[in-house]
């Protein structure tokens, strides 16, 4: 029987402060057993717990890409025990990892479409996986069109701002950054992502659009996605919930009867309009 | 059935502790709970019910799941499954019943608890009938009975100076090996079905329907009343056979340290608390009603099973008398509209 509770051994090979106020750092981990690398096969929106050994774990979406193989990337606020005893280590600790966990992006349906990603503030980072993933040489001819949309409250608090930036070099991808105010030297967008995605209003035909970020964010940008007629079924989100087994036992992370650990995190807005609104 | 001798018990007993670890109720200062026995007559089966549930003897209140210890270089774990073949003796019929529930929660279509399932799969279940359940018991409105024998490897009929033992499965029969019990004679037949018809559960719920108010009454203003009695100390949840619930945390010195589980309440503040400082179960109506929903409609949606017994455990240790045969009364006498058409 194999028992979902054992952590993997990886190393913090980078630890890397991501935005400017300190509050989200990015934690490269390698395997320490080519084993655990092989068997660690994963898809974007899946998520892992992370342990710091004598701390306690916690789940973090996989910001990595299965098409970065050798290591798994992991974005961090500093909010709690676990997150800020990660904030603390230097590169080099060995850290435990359980997963992957939950279910994933729906990849094969996106397939043949055009796919809308519309992310906020520091909830980008499964976004980033599923960017990689898209526009990987060996998957970008599967997908149509590619938009996303990114906003933070300024231009210092954006994640992977190397990667926007070469992202923004290519022809295969549109993307459009926003800040929340106008700052000297900002040459993207400014304005609050709900009425930004109504600005670039991403044509619904054959699109999903995939949503991630703030509940705030998430409330108004939903009425903007069905007035540019994207159904609850093409619309895809994540949850968050308190979690500790992430396996569906422990109990704490149910919506209805759907757990977010074990039959999420991701769910279309179809899915949720039939659950009880406790998220 | 075989027929046992109240005086052979002891010697029963004491075999069994040789060859497995025996659970059994041991009564401390009026507290009955299962405990681990040396000899059979530190047990007591002169009881009602046991006070905490003996989910605890496959799902302990807290256990260590893995110990490490960290090297510069590596990590070593080291897993703590307990592999011990264990008897639960005297157990009553709705708590087997619950381990049945529980097998659900342990094992899903994608992981499966090893700590949970080792012990269960190396446990075997002694069963004892109820000849007198009190009034707090409604186990026949759940799909057992005080004689119930789902989930159960063998089944003690008290007939006043002897046992009839009803063999369940090989299992079973196996705990009996060398005993050479006599089969049991009409006359000890006759007083078994006395003894079973004259035990009678006189309290009831109606089950019939409540899931499909349950399925539209989320929203429903009843829960704004329903919970207000309520402390939240979920005495309910820790003395509940079928409540799962569990946190877990990290116990540690230097470079050494456990993984701990424990057992935990939803109707605690805590268990949901988002980092961001995020309830999304608030208050102790959100709480409250989770517990109802979770066993009355959640459990039901995932394994079309109730996840309660009957047992009345949450009936006598609330301190405040929150009934949830009340409850579910009055969930049954509420007009629901459905808030999603």
């Amino acid at each position: 029987m194999k028992n979902p509770y054992l952590p993997l051994p990886m190393r913090l090979v980078k630890h890397f402060v991501e935005t400017e106020d300190n509050l989200i750092h990015t934690f490269t981990l390698e395997f320490l057993k080519e084993e655990d690398e092989k068997s660690f096969r994963y898809l974007p929106g899946q998520f892992a717990e992370v342990c710091v050994f004598g701390v306690g774990e916690a789940p973090f979406g996989i910001a990595s890409s299965p098409t970065e193989p050798g290591h798994l990337k992991f974005s961090v606020a500093r909010v709690g025990v676990v997150t800020t005893a990660l904030h603390q280590l230097p590169e080099g600790t060995i850290l435990g990892v359980r997963g992957p966990l939950g279910n994933s992006y729906p990849i094969e349906e996106f397939k043949g479409k055009n796919v809308v990603i519309i992310g906020g503030g520091f909830a980008f980072t499964t976004l980033r996986s599923l960017v990689t993933y898209i526009l990987h040489p060996q998957n970008r001819g599967d997908f149509g069109k590619v938009t996303v949309i990114y906003g933070a409250r300024n231009p210092g608090l954006l994640l992977y701002k190397e990667e926007l930036a070469a992202w923004e070099k290519r022809t295969d991808i549109e993307l459009v950054t926003t800040i929340d105010r106008p700052v000297e030297g900002w040459s993207g967008r400014v304005g609050f992502v709900p009425a930004v995605t109504k600005e670039v209003a991403p044509s619904a035909e054959n699109a999903y659009a995939v949503v991630c970020g703030p509940p705030i964010m998430i409330k108004f940008t939903l009425p903007v996605l069905e007035e540019l007629g994207f159904p609850p079924e093409r619309i895809i989100m994540s949850l968050e919930n308190r979690m500790k087994c992430g396996i569906g036992m422990c109990g704490r992370c149910n919506v209805g009867n759907k757990y977010v650990c074990k039959d999420g995190p991701v769910f279309t807005r179809a899915q949720l309009n039939q659950l009880p609104n406790e998220y | 059935m075989l027929l046992l001798k109240k005086e052979q018990l002891l010697a029963w007993l004491n075999k069994l502790t040789q060859a497995y670890q025996v659970f059994a109720p041991v009564n401390e200062e009026g507290c009955v709970s299962f405990k681990q026995i040396e000899a059979g007559d530190q047990c007591t089966l002169d009881y009602t019910n046991s006070k905490v549930p003996p989910k605890e003897v496959l799902f302990p209140r807290s256990e260590y799941l893995f110990c490490y210890r960290c090297e510069k270089e590596h990590v070593e774990l080291k897993e703590q499954i307990d592999e011990h073949k264990k008897v639960i003796f005297g157990l009553r019929p709705c708590d087997a019943r619950s381990f049945l529930l529980l097998d659900n929660v342990f094992r899903n279509e994608r992981f499966q608890d090893p700590y949970y399932l080792t012990r269960r799969k190396n446990t075997v279940l002694v069963g004892l009938g109820c000849n007198q359940p009190p009034a707090t018991c409604f186990c026949t409105s759940l799909g057992s009975g005080p004689f119930a024998t789902e989930g159960l490897d063998l089944l003690l009929v008290d007939i006043g100076d002897r046992y009839v033992l009803e063999v369940l499965t090989e299992r079973g029969q196996e705990l009996l090996s060398g005993m050479e019990l006599p089969a049991a004679d009409q006359e000890a037949r006759e007083a078994a079905q006395k003894v079973k018809e004259g035990a009678a559960v006189s309290s009831r719920v109606t089950l019939e329907g409540l899931k499909s108010k349950l399925d539209v009454s989320f929203d429903h203003p009843l829960w704004d009343l329903i919970h207000e009695k309520c402390l939240g100390c979920a005495a309910c949840t820790y003395t509940c056979p079928t409540c799962h619930c569990f946190d877990i945390v990290d116990e540690a010195q230097g470079n050494e340290g456990c993984r701990v589980r424990s057992w935990d309440a939803c109707m605690f503040p805590l268990f949901t608390l988002h980092g961001s400082g995020h309830n999304p179960r608030p208050t102790n109506k959100e709480r409250f009603r989770q517990r109802v929903m979770h066993k009355f409609k959640y459990f039901v949606d995932n394994f079309n099973a109730t996840a309660c017994v009957g047992c009345g455990r949450c009936i006598l240790n609330c301190p405040v008398n929150l009934d949830i045969r009340e409850v579910i009364a009055e969930i049954q006498g509420t007009e629901v509209r459905s808030n999603k058409q």
